[in-house]
């Protein structure tokens, strides 16, 4: 599905990745964790394609592509696909325009015809029922007013909607109370199958509680320096992260 | 392009006035005719108004008057299908529809409500002319600027429309102005609009050039509101890029009345909007929304003047421009609150948003307020497309140029949305995608080929 070899970016002259290397076959749900600024949101946003970070050197391969040389629509077409850590408000432009160009854009890009105005209502509904998504928001501008939460929800229903081969989802997470954080990982769990894969990107444990990860990995300064079963995961939670900082800064 | 002195422009058109005057008054009314010679005066002592005045801070006037215009004394041979005319500017609206051809009445379709009149501005001094002696010129006189004085000593074409008290038009009254023919022409269109007390009306201004010619137009439209009448007046500028613009709205409120105003300049090489208000009856309202696209070499300027002359009045502003190219972009917000005018409510916006880094916006507010119990806000914005919600957009698969045009369409809305004629809004958001598309704002149908660029 996505192998990144050696992956090293940086933004305004700041190295932030430093030689980053991945495997992940399909079906898999790899975990990234790591302390804040090491370098999480920015992987997925050079994976995403944000022309704000320089790509510096190194290799990823997406479904056999060269994923680097891509415009973001087409690596979004493709079936990749994140949920933003802080997903953005876009006054004016509505939530069932918005995805309705979305969901056709990548139908033209299959070579599909584009869904008719019943077709894609049906979908709309179906989808937001399967992520517990009110109907009232998905009838307004795009996040524009919405609540930390209800904006974190928005972003696993456009993920319903897209239906992505490789979903990153980057601190999905943060800002949930438990509830909400339940009603998103049975969203994410609904819509796995073998042929998708996901990169959950977390701070805390217990997400991984809901969304059970096959791989743990542990990003720290630019670099995964650590990679382990879901038993990683509660080890880190135990021990936080100070012991794998001072291992690796005093290399 | 010739270099040509604001003078040596002056001289030549007081000296046209002057070899034409007998031309000029001839057959016009004593109403029409008394006020020309203080008007040429005016405009002979004072000259084209200077870049960097108060009115004209922005803008060198020269852009309009630096090129040769021929004039034309009556209406011109070449008639204008109003069919053709009528579908291409709004097609599906159902509406009064009155063309004008280089700044005269040509066709009107459909029969107006009883009372209602809509002529020529001489047939309008005949047909009611103590109305028409009380309001002509009269907002007009007030204003210090000699371009509109111009228009006062040329006035001939152009229309008188009249909606007496408490009558409703039901359906929208669309004035589709075309500017055609064969040689560059100055065109000095002289409108007044009187709604009686009580009355009720929506007016659409559609302005065209049916040809690739330069085209100078200069409208001076006066509007004088009765207590408690509605106004909606809508505009649709669409000149091609060799053609000026000069529109001067000059509006009178009494009290009670509501104003919504709503100007969409779509297309033209050269634009000066003037939309003055004078408060001149408490509780009136006025709401005044103005969108522009410029691109290419376009200058287009957007000057608003409210004046609050009396107490309880509320005005509200919203202009934007979507600027591309090397074009120019101006908005002047002048807003006066007088002595006597407390519990004023007046707010004003200006949001712009520069497609290309070459593309320029000045913009300036202008509050001088002399009461204390008011209410004034201000608020200018110049600003590019919001790169993170391109990017998300993208990450969603929705092309760059889409995402570009989703977002230009949704700054375009807020103004859209005001709009009080549903298929008139569709219509305007249809004209402007095709228009930031760089199509052809006009629909396909259409036989003008005014927007060859
Ligand atoms: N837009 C940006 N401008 C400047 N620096 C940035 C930007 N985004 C991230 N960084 C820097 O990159 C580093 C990694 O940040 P980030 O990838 O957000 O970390 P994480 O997601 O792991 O918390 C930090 O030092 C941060 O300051
Ligand atoms: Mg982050």
């Amino acid at each position: 599905m996505l192998t990144i070899k050696d992956l090293r970016a940086s933004i305004d002259g700041k190295p932030i990745l430093k030689g980053i290397n991945l495997h992940i076959n399909a079906g898999e749900i790899h975990a990234i964790m790591g302390p804040n600024g090491s370098g999480k949101s920015t992987l997925s946003s050079v994976l995403t394609g944000n022309s704000r970070f320089t790509v510096d050197g190194g290799e990823v391969t997406f479904l056999g592509k060269n994923l680097l040389e891509l415009p973001p629509e087409d690596r979004a077409r493709m079936g990749l696909f994140m949920s933003f850590q802080y997903p953005v408000e876009i006054p004016g432009v509505s939530m069932v325009n918005f995805m309705r160009a979305a969901v056709n854009e990548k139908r033209k890009f299959n070579g599909l015809p584009a869904l008719s105005a019943a077709e894609y209502l049906k979908m709309m509904r179906e989808k937001s029922q399967l992520v517990e998504i009110d109907s009232r928001l998905t009838s307004r501008s795009v996040n524009e007013g919405f609540s930390g939460g209800e904006k974190k929800r928005n972003e696993i229903f456009q993920m319903a909607m897209l239906e992505p081969r490789l979903s990153i989802l980057d601190e999905t997470d943060s800002g949930l109370d438990i509830d909400a954080l339940r009603i998103v990982a049975s969203g994410v769990n609904k819509l796995k199958t073998p042929e998708t894969s996901a990169i959950v990107i977390t701070h805390y444990q217990r997400l991984l509680d809901y969304i059970v990860p096959d791989v743990v990995h542990v990003l720290y300064n630019g670099q995964i320096v650590k990679t382990g079963g879901k038993e990683l995961a509660l080890e880190l939670e135990e021990k936080g992260y100070d012991w794998i900082k001072s291992e690796f800064d005093n290399k | 392009m010739e270099k040509v002195s604001s003078t040596a422009i002056k001289n030549k058109l007081t000296a046209l006035y002057r070899q034409y005057s007998d031309s000029i008054a001839a057959g016009m009314p004593a109403a029409i005719n008394r006020q020309r010679e203080s008007a040429i005066s005016q405009f002979d002592e004072k000259g084209l108004p200077e870049k960097g005045c108060e009115r004209y801070r922005f803008t060198d006037i020269m852009g309009a008057f630096g090129h040769t215009h021929g004039y034309a004394i009556g209406p011109q041979k070449e008639q204008v299908d109003s069919q053709k005319a009528f579908r291409c500017a709004v097609p599906g609206l159902d509406t009064y529809t009155i063309t004008v051809g280089n700044g005269w009445i040509d066709t009107q379709n459909g029969n107006l409500p009883a009372g209602v009149t809509v002529t020529g501005l001489a047939e309008g001094a005949q047909l009611h002319p103590d109305i028409f002696e009380a309001n002509y010129n009269r907002l007009a006189a007030t204003k210090n600027d000699t371009i509109i004085s111009l228009n006062t000593a040329f006035a001939r074409g152009g229309l008188f429309l009249y909606i007496p008290d408490n009558v409703v038009v039901d359906k929208p009254i669309q004035i589709v102005n075309v500017l055609s023919g064969g040689n560059p022409l100055m065109v000095n269109q002289r409108n007044l609009i009187v709604a009686g007390r009580g009355s009720q009306a929506k007016i659409v201004f559609c302005d065209h050039t049916l040809a690739e010619r330069q085209f100078l137009l200069n409208n001076v439209t006066e509007v004088v509101m009765l207590d408690g009448s509605q106004l909606d007046c809508y505009s649709i500028q669409n000149l091609n890029d060799h053609s000026s613009q000069i529109s001067s709205i000059l509006i009178e409120q009494n009290a009670g009345s509501q104003l919504l105003a709503n100007t969409l300049t779509l297309h033209g090489g050269f634009v000066r909007n003037n939309l003055e208000v004078l408060m001149n009856g408490q509780h009136a309202e006025a709401n005044i929304y103005g969108l522009s696209l410029p691109c290419g070499h376009q200058h287009i300027d957007n000057f608003t003047y409210i004046d609050h002359a009396v107490p309880n009045c509320t005005s509200y502003e919203l202009y934007k421009n979507v600027l591309n190219g090397d074009s120019v972009g101006a908005f002047g917000g002048y807003v006066l609150v007088r002595p006597d005018a407390q519990k004023t409510n007046a707010m004003q916006s200006n949001k712009n948003i520069c497609i290309s880094p070459s593309a320029r916006m000045y913009t300036k507010p202008q509050l001088e307020i002399y009461a204390d119990d008011v209410k004034c806000s201000h608020g200018a914005t110049v600003g590019q497309l919001d790169e993170n919600a391109l990017f998300y957009m993208r990450q969603r698969g929705i092309g760059e140029e889409e995402a570009k045009m989703m977002l230009m369409s949704a700054f375009a809305h807020e103004v859209v949305r005001t709009i009080r004629i549903p298929i008139l809004a569709d219509r305007y958001a249809e004209m402007i995608e095709n228009r930031l598309r760089g199509k052809q704002a006009a629909c396909g149908e259409c036989f003008m080929k005014c927007d060859k660029r």
